[in-house]
């Protein structure tokens, strides 16, 4: 088992930043990128409801399947893509190590 | 239109601001409080009422609806009095120091003090990213449907692919003149009947379908035209439109607050954590719509932030009154009368 895993922030000039991220502590992605000072608002705390933490996914092994919840929202966004996900509902976990994520605007 | 006097007025119905109630009523200030939702509790309500929490001191576990519950018992000697279904807008610092808070039906509040117990703020309609969308607010482009008849016999193009984009193609395209709907996907996620009802009504010809594509730009002198179309591996092209509704659900803002000269950092009220005091003399912010150094969005940190804040306006309500921190245990609750 593998208790840190690798997230991948892909920046607007294409560097991707490195985030190690514990496996162990129950940690969402949003959270992650939060304890690492970006600048996602992430309003709601994680109950996918106001898509402040959306990202788009640009590489990554098989992701978990989404919530209904998570669907809905991302639905309802104007400028979501088949790749979006509410990082707020991505657990930190081995099938995430390598992941590589853009934060998208808020609309 | 009413006018309520009252000792605080309290912005926001949810845990924090209904504990607030309580730790004002101890000191014999009396509260009102609104809210834009039609029900107590904020998002405890609204979005989990039958979710557990687990860290309220006291409970190792209690449904958020239930907490709501007991902490409208528990404020209840205290006798608060409600403005519901009502959204603050507008602010007003009069002569004297105190307050006039405003809703958006009408509703004046006079007040001393007035606590933001705002949470996430107020739910407001998710505009997408189009350049002058903004110019044609009123003069073509609207983001909830109030009036259907507005409709009649126009051009309408809707933007969206949830419940209410699908409710109000399937009501309106019954009512326009020509009704074109726009959905970035290819399905829609929606309840399924409805879902099934918009694409037969588009395989008749009722309303006109574009899948997989987006509104890109607006067009116009002063009211609305056209809009183009972006679809999916396509040239885009334009649509005349007399109005333009995108529909993209409800993302919680600070609203009308963002107005009234509050120190504001991402969207949060910055405070003094001595009291919980906002830079506006009278004015206190508590419960998840602060920010400080340290600050956790936590429902027990709120109820620690009302008892500060509480002792603090105090001196406010009654200056010429001398705070001593009196224990429950001691002196019971004494009824406001």
């Amino acid at each position: 088992m593998k208790d840190t895993i690798t997230i991948y922030v892909a920046q607007e000039n294409g560097e991707r930043i490195a985030l190690e991220a514990p496996t162990d502590m129950g940690l969402s992605v949003m959270e992650v990128l939060k304890a690492n000072e970006y600048d996602i608002q992430a309003l709601c705390g994680g109950m996918a409801i106001c898509a402040t933490c959306h990202v788009e996914v640009l590489e990554s092994e098989a992701l978990p399947e989404q919530s209904d919840d998570e669907a809905y929202m991302l639905e309802s966004l104007p400028h979501a893509t088949q790749q979006s996900r509410l990082s707020c509902q991505l657990r930190v976990n081995e099938e995430l190590d390598g992941i590589v994520l853009r934060i998208m605007p808020e609309a | 239109m009413e006018r309520i006097t009252t000792d605080i007025c309290i912005v926001g119905a949810g845990p924090v601001g209904l504990f607030a109630v309580f730790e004002a009523g101890l000191l014999k200030m009396r509260c009102h409080v609104v809210d834009a939702l039609a029900a107590v509790g904020g998002q405890l309500t609204e979005i989990y009422p039958k979710k557990p929490i687990y860290d309220i001191p006291g409970f190792p576990e209690v449904m958020a609806g239930d907490l709501v519950k007991n902490l409208e018992q528990q404020i209840d000697p205290f006798h608060p009095t409600f403005t519901l279904g009502e959204r603050v807008e507008d602010l007003e610092k009069q002569e004297d120091g105190s307050f006039i808070v405003t809703t958006v039906a009408g509703t004046e509040i006079a007040c001393k003090v007035v606590v933001i117990a705002g949470g996430l703020g107020s739910f407001e309609p998710r505009k997408p990213a189009i350049e002058n969308l903004e110019k044609y607010e009123n003069n073509g482009v609207t983001y909830m449907v109030r009036d259907p008849e507005t409709f009649r016999d126009k051009r309408v193009v809707i933007s969206g692919g949830g419940d209410s984009a699908l409710d109000w193609t399937i009501y309106l395209a019954a009512i326009c003149k020509e009704l074109t709907l726009v959905h970035r996907g290819t399905m829609f996620r929606g309840a399924p009947e409805s879902a099934a009802k918009v694409m037969s009504m588009a395989e008749e010809g009722q309303i006109k379908l574009i899948l997989k594509s987006n509104v890109s730009e607006l067009h116009g002198e002063n009211e609305l035209e056209a809009v183009t179309v972006l679809v999916d591996n396509e040239a885009p092209y334009q649509i005349e439109a007399d109005y333009f509704i995108p529909l993209f659900g409800l993302v919680p803002k600070l609203g009308p607050l963002e107005n009234w000269g509050l120190d504001l950092e991402k969207s949060a009220i910055v405070v003094n954590t001595f009291d919980y005091s906002t830079n506006i003399p009278g004015i206190y912010a508590i419960g998840d719509i602060n920010t400080y150094p340290g600050k956790l969005k936590l429902i027990l940190c709120g109820f620690h932030e009302a008892a500060l804040m509480a002792q603090s306006a105090y001196n406010i309500v009654y200056p010429d009154k001398k705070f001593v921190l009196k224990y429950t245990t001691v002196n019971g609750i004494q009824e406001l009368t």
